[in-house]
């Protein structure tokens, strides 16, 4: 019906076939020596995120416990934190049960330093809400993991087969008010970023 | 909430403009956005080439898009996605309709989508009985107002915080005269926290769709979309057929350009792709053709369907900022906006292309460099052609034309015109004459150029 007439229609008016730009010049552009995780640590922070260069996991957790008041629900899949919070099995259907998660801490293996975002897909977060009902969001992520544009980071995922994916590059926020600043709008209130050195 | 209107852009910016702080506050505060776009995109050196690139993906998915369309359909359902194609809003909303009343749902929460605006959903489910919440900070104060957005990207960029603080004091229980935006933000989580948790359905735009996967892209800086989606039964994503992006690579491309373009941030807080249903739960996408099919066919036009929708054409454009979003009468205002609207009426929207200086400021910030002040030129032209222009207006242009075509008529009208602002200022320096509105008249000379010339070389010879 409706689908076969706007095909139709689409292919009567559609233009003479135009070729698809080359993109190898924008994936080669980018320096990939450049100090990449000086910028990223620079724009991370302009846009609000917290990065903390650690030596390991003993270090997050130190941090995290100065941070965060005992007691307060807590989870992450990270085994090496199964000693400090609840890193039981993560099911999307418990979706709803996470409205009052304090902080969630995941795993990544990109980050791009143009714009601080992390690569996070359904398989880190366990359920796709858990990094935006969750107060806080704390991502965990090497040295080495770091592109420099969004070019190299869509090159690293290639073809990979995920139902879910996002980039997140920082904390929740709004500037819809008089275009004032506002960190914390549905989503998490702090992104903190922990760089595995 | 209609957006229906009889008034013209003229009367509705003459509105506007009876406020003259406001305006320019409403004025420099987009300006504002404006330079920080500036400043985002020139820390990128291969900025132009960003844009080059953009404009020719969009170009070819103009030139395959019926190939395009079928090849994301396919493999959306391969990725358990179900797809409908609504050739008009009617068609769009009751698809909406029907996928709701089927799962007795009668709440939804939705995030931004101008393409719902389009179709004046929100009213449409509103008589069917459905509620609808608008979860963006931004359309959800306009939705409190009873208002529609006013910007694409900044809904609400024509209010000010006292005036939020007064609807949210009315309609979420802040307290009176609270204006702080932190405080005014943080009632709305509250609030629309509630919502995402007990909505069964939620509905998103689409800022990219993949024809390669699949899969679509949503961009906020809230959150919000991605709170919806993933708490709900049901999600439903509404995109117009443009759409579409050839391979998911490209997407490295428009997602450097967007959030630069829109705000100066280098990108949004969260760019999320989905690509299949979380096990329980179904997504729905509906496409959307509305007129678009149609713009595709007007060659001088259709690069207006390459339009990522950044806003950037109406942080910088003089006339947006002064006569306010409202005053284009239409879903998406402003430069883009006005060569958009023609396309689906053109008596309706005839006032909208000469809303414009021409200045061509549109153009120049364009992301995916779409010829648009250009665009607005041709489309007064075709406007004038089809008979839809303002009388006087066309009146006015043949005077003008027959003075200019005879050298007799065109002294006689200069030396008239010069006695008039002589002789009898008040002829022209009263209300009735709208030139004279906000402007002062010039101080006429004794004589023409002609005058003169004649005069100088008489003298010279003698």
């Amino acid at each position: 019906m409706s689908r076969e007439k706007i095909l139709a229609a689409v292919k009567f008016n559609q233009p003479t076939a135009n070729p698809l730009p080359d993109m190898e010049v924008l994936n080669t552009l980018t320096d990939v020596r450049t100090e990449l995780l000086a910028k990223y640590k620079t724009i991370a922070t302009a846009g609000g995120s917290f990065v903390y260069e650690v030596s390991g996991f003993d270090e997050i957790k130190t941090i995290l416990k100065n941070e965060f008041k005992p007691g307060v629900k807590i989870i992450s899949a990270l085994d090496e934190l199964s000693d400090y919070i609840y890193a039981d099995t993560v099911k999307h259907e418990d979706g709803h049960t996470f409205a009052d998660v304090e902080l969630t801490v995941l795993r990544t293996n990109l980050g791009v330093a143009e714009n601080g975002a992390l690569w996070l897909t359904e398989k880190e977060m366990g359920s796709r809400v858990l990094p935006f009902i969750a107060q806080h969001l704390a991502v965990v992520i090497g040295k080495d993991d770091f592109v420099p544009t969004m070019a190299q980071a869509y090159q690293t995922i290639g073809e990979a087969d995920y139902g879910y994916g996002s980039f997140i590059s920082g904390p929740s926020k709004t500037a819809d008010i008089e275009q004032s600043l506002v960190i914390g709008a549905h989503g998490p209130r702090s992104l903190s970023v922990f760089i595995l050195l | 909430m209609s957006t229906a209107t009889t008034k013209d852009h003229p009367h509705l910016a003459a509105e506007f403009n009876r406020d003259e702080p406001r305006v320019n506050w409403h004025d420099e505060t987009l300006w504002w956005v404006r330079a920080k776009r500036d400043i985002a995109a020139h820390k990128l050196p291969e900025w132009e080439l960003l844009r080059e690139t953009a404009s020719q993906i969009k170009l070819n998915v103009l030139s395959n898009l019926s190939t395009y369309l079928e090849q994301f359909e396919a493999n959306a359902i391969k990725n358990g996605i179900i797809v409908h194609w609504a050739a008009d809003a009617a068609e769009h909303n009751q698809i909406v309709h029907n996928l709701l009343e089927q799962r007795g749902i009668t709440k939804m929460v939705k995030s931004k989508s101008m393409l719902t605006e389009e179709c004046h959903l929100n009213e449409y489910l509103k008589e069917q009985g459905i509620d609808v919440i608008d979860s963006d900070l931004g359309e959800r104060i306009v939705q409190l107002a009873n208002e529609p957005p006013s910007h694409i990207v900044l809904p609400c960029i024509h209010k000010k915080k006292e005036e939020i603080g007064d609807i949210f004091h009315e309609h979420l229980g802040s307290a009176k005269g609270e204006s702080d935006p932190k405080i005014l933000t943080e009632t709305a989580r509250q609030h629309l926290r509630e919502v995402f948790l007990t909505r069964r359905a939620a509905l998103t735009g689409v800022n990219f769709a993949v024809a390669e996967t699949g899969e679509f892209v949503i961009c906020t800086n809230e959150g919000n979309a991605d709170m919806g989606a993933h708490l709900a039964e049901i999600h439903i994503a509404s995109m117009g057929i443009e759409k579409i992006i050839p391979e998911r690579k490209h997407l490295g491309v428009f997602l450097r350009l967007l959030t630069r373009s829109a705000t100066g941030q280098p990108i949004t807080t969260y760019s999320s792709h989905f690509s299949k249903p979380q096990d329980g739960t179904e997504i729905h996408i509906v496409i959307v053709d509305n007129g678009r099919s149609i713009q595709l066919g007007r060659e001088e036009f259709r690069n207006s369907l390459k339009c990522i929708r950044c806003g950037a054409c109406m942080n910088t454009c003089p006339v947006y900022r002064k006569s306010g979003g409202h005053s284009y009468h239409t879903a998406v205002a402003g430069p883009i906006g006005s060569i958009l609207a023609p396309n689906l009426d053109m008596k309706k929207y005839a006032d909208l292309p000469f809303a414009s200086t021409l200045c061509g400021s549109c153009s120049n910030v364009c992301p995916v460099k779409i010829d648009i002040h250009d665009q607005l030129y041709k489309w007064r032209q075709v406007i004038v052609k089809e008979g839809y222009s303002p009388k006087t207006k066309t009146m006015a242009m043949k005077a003008m034309a027959l003075t200019l075509a005879s050298p007799t008529l065109y002294r006689m009208g200069g030396k008239t015109g010069r006695l008039v602002f002589k002789y009898a200022p008040f002829a022209v320096n009263n209300k009735l004459n709208p030139w004279y509105n906000q402007r002062e008249m010039p101080k006429a000379p004794d004589e023409s150029f002609g005058e003169w010339y004649a005069k100088r070389k008489g003298a010279k010879n003698s």
